[in-house]
Order: C-alpha cells, then structure tokens, then sequence
C-alpha cells in the first residue's frame, strides 16, 4: 500500500513502454504497480483477453487486508473498418486507466471521457 | 464400452454434433453481481421446466459457483431452442469483505469466507466465458451500465463472434433507464425486462431463439 507521505503517484505510460511486453508480462507489471498503490493511465489499453485475464489475476492477489482489487476504466476496441480488416490490421485497444480499489473510483464513463476521484482520507493526506 | 458407446465418445463424433447440432446452444447468464442473473434463471426455468436454478438475495454474490441445468426447451410458437443454461457468478473487479459487514450488517468471519468464495467465483465464471455459445449479459437499469465488467465481457464475445443479447433488468424499478443501457451499447440488442415480476420475458425469449438459434462459426479465444 501507498506510504502515507508519498502522495498518491499518477503513471502516464505510452504504447512503446509496453508493445515490447507478453500479455504475461504485461498483467504482471500492471498488477505490481496497482499493488504498489500506484495509478496507470495506459495510452494503449488491454485486448478483451488481457482484461479478463487481469481481473482473474486480480481476484487471486485479493487479500483482505491489503489489496482489494482494481478500479479499472477503458474503452472497447477501436472500430475498425472492412478493408483494414481484411488485410488484417489488428484492433487497438484504446486508452485505460487502472488503479488499486481502495484508492481511485470511477465516477463515470460516457464515450468520450472517463471521470475518476480519489478516495478522500486513503492516503490523499 | 459397446461400439455405439465408443462413437458417442469420439472426437469424431463431437465434431459432427459441432457442425449439425447447433439448436443445442450453451448459454451464459453473466454480469457484474446483484444486476438479477439468478432472479432471471429462476424465471427462465420457472416457465419452462418448472425448476429452479439457485438462491437470490440483495447481498451481492451471493452465487459463488456457477450453476447449471442441461435441455431446456423454450419457444415461441414457430420456433424453439434447445439450451443449456448456466448461471454465474457476479463478475467484479474488487471484492471488499468490509461492505458485507457494514452494508449488510455480516459478521467478520462470514465476511471474510463470502468475500474469499467470491474471488473463486470470479475466477470460475471468467473461465466458462471459453465454454459457451452465447451469453444473456443481465444490466442492473437502475445504474450506470458502463462498467468495466461490462466492457470485458462484451469484448471477449466480439473477439470470439458470439451472439450476446442485453438484458436491462429491474425495469420495475422507479428510476430504471433501459433507455441509457441502450444508447451505451448501440451495437447489440437490449431487452428491457423485469427477472421479478416477469414483464416483457416472452420477449427475452423470442429474442434468445432468433439470435442463439443462428449458425455461427466460433472462434476460439
Ligand atoms: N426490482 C427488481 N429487483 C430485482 C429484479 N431482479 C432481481 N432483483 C433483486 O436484485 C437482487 C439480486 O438478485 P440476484 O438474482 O441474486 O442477482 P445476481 O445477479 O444473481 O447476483 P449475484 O449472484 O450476487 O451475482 C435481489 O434482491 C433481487 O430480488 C427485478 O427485475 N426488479
Ligand atoms: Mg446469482
């Protein structure tokens, strides 16, 4: 969990940082820092399998004192068209935000935008 | 094993039943916890084969193992489907032990117990996302419908070109929106129902036989 005179860190992390990473060592890396008490806003986000992989990671790292999971926000697959299918342009997963639960919280999520807080009181001060 | 026996067994065999047996569909009831997916199998089993799938309450997951009953029939007059039906659990992305005590005035130890089943049940209905053929993916009305669990389920299907039919559930409800539910998700069919009193199930079920019933080529995850 997060030291109470650190403050809360905010990780912006590009594409590049993890197109280089397996999907395993992507989730590995993702959950590390989540449980480090730190927050991700992923430029790139997670394939459908990666998230479902996450949240079942996630769900075997919950210990009830410590961690209680993951606050997660993204957005689908980016549309692709027939013609960029066809000649099989891969769909990109597009921006996510990730943060351990008991610090951030969505608060909403339209088409366009992803609204947080922080959890006032949980290492805020 | 008598050589009858032994065919039923075969991949052979299997695979014919891949390709020809499609009316017999499996069928997920998934979504994030308390949306109503045990209130619905209940419903769905209630109607047609007078059974019941398990035990519903306000406190969330309280299904923690999926389960699940083989052949049930449903039509609509012209049409039918043959399905098996599996319930899961609620799928989350945090489970906090301290809500069941303080929301649902649990005490610790049961808390604690319920909360690490809960996990388990996760975990179990992630994976049967591998096993099935088409998921009624229940939405609480009553709340704002873009959850992550939401949007995972939905791209794990798509990815796998599998029929998924939105439930928006607890229509009942004073301050239900199935109209929001369906501006957020454009791209598939939402069905406004109530699992509780049953509104508008004929038409849940008109809709499961049309899109569950179609040949599809799976793709494997
Ligand atoms: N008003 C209203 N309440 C409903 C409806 N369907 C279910 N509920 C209530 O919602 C609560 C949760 O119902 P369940 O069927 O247990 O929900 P679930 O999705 O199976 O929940 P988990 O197993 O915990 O994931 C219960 O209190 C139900 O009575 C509905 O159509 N209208
Ligand atoms: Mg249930």
């Amino acid at each position: 969990m997060v030291k109470k005179d650190s403050g809360i860190t905010f990780n912006l992390i590009s594409h590049q940082k993890l197109e280089h990473y397996s999907s395993a060592e992507k989730l590995k890396y993702i959950l590390n820092e989540v449980k480090e008490g730190r927050i991700l806003v992923l430029e790139h986000g997670l394939t459908p399998t990666e998230q479902a992989q996450l949240i079942e990671h996630t769900m075997k790292e919950i210990n009830h004192d410590t961690f209680i999971g993951i606050e997660i926000g993204g957005y689908e697959n980016e549309k692709i068209g027939f013609f960029q299918r066809v000649f099989g342009v891969a769909k990109k997963p597009r921006m996510t935000v990730i943060g351990p639960a008991h610090l951030l919280r969505m608060v909403h999520k339209d088409n366009d935008m992803i609204e947080t807080t922080i959890i006032p009181g949980k290492g805020a001060n | 094993m008598g050589l009858l026996e032994r065919f039923r067994e075969s991949r052979f065999s299997k695979m014919i039943f891949k390709i020809f047996g499609k009316n017999h569909a499996k069928i997920g009831i998934y979504g994030p916890p308390n949306v109503g997916k045990t209130t619905l199998a209940n419903r769905i089993l209630r109607d047609w084969t007078g059974d019941i799938m398990g035990s519903v309450s306000e406190v969330p997951h309280e299904t923690r193992r999926a389960k699940w009953k083989n052949n049930i029939r449903i039509d609509n007059g012209g049409s039918s489907l043959t399905m098996d039906l599996v319930d899961t659990p609620g799928i989350a992305t945090k489970i906090d032990f301290k809500e069941f005590m303080n929301m649902y005035g649990m005490t610790k130890d049961d808390s604690r117990v319920r909360a690490k089943e809960a996990t388990e049940g996760v975990i179990e209905a992630i994976r049967w996302l591998d096993d099935i053929d088409g998921v009624v993916l229940v939405m609480d009305a009553t709340q704002d419908p873009f959850t992550q669990v939401n949007v995972t389920i939905i791209g794990n299907l798509e990815a796998r070109n599998l029929p998924i039919l939105i439930a928006a559930n607890k229509i009942d409800a004073e301050n239900a929106s199935p109209a929001t539910l369906k501006s957020a998700f454009p791209q598939h069919p939402v069905i406004p129902i109530s699992a509780l009193t049953g509104y508008n199930t004929e038409n849940l079920y008109s809709m499961m036989i049309k899109e569950f019933g179609k040949k599809r080529h799976k793709q494997r995850r």
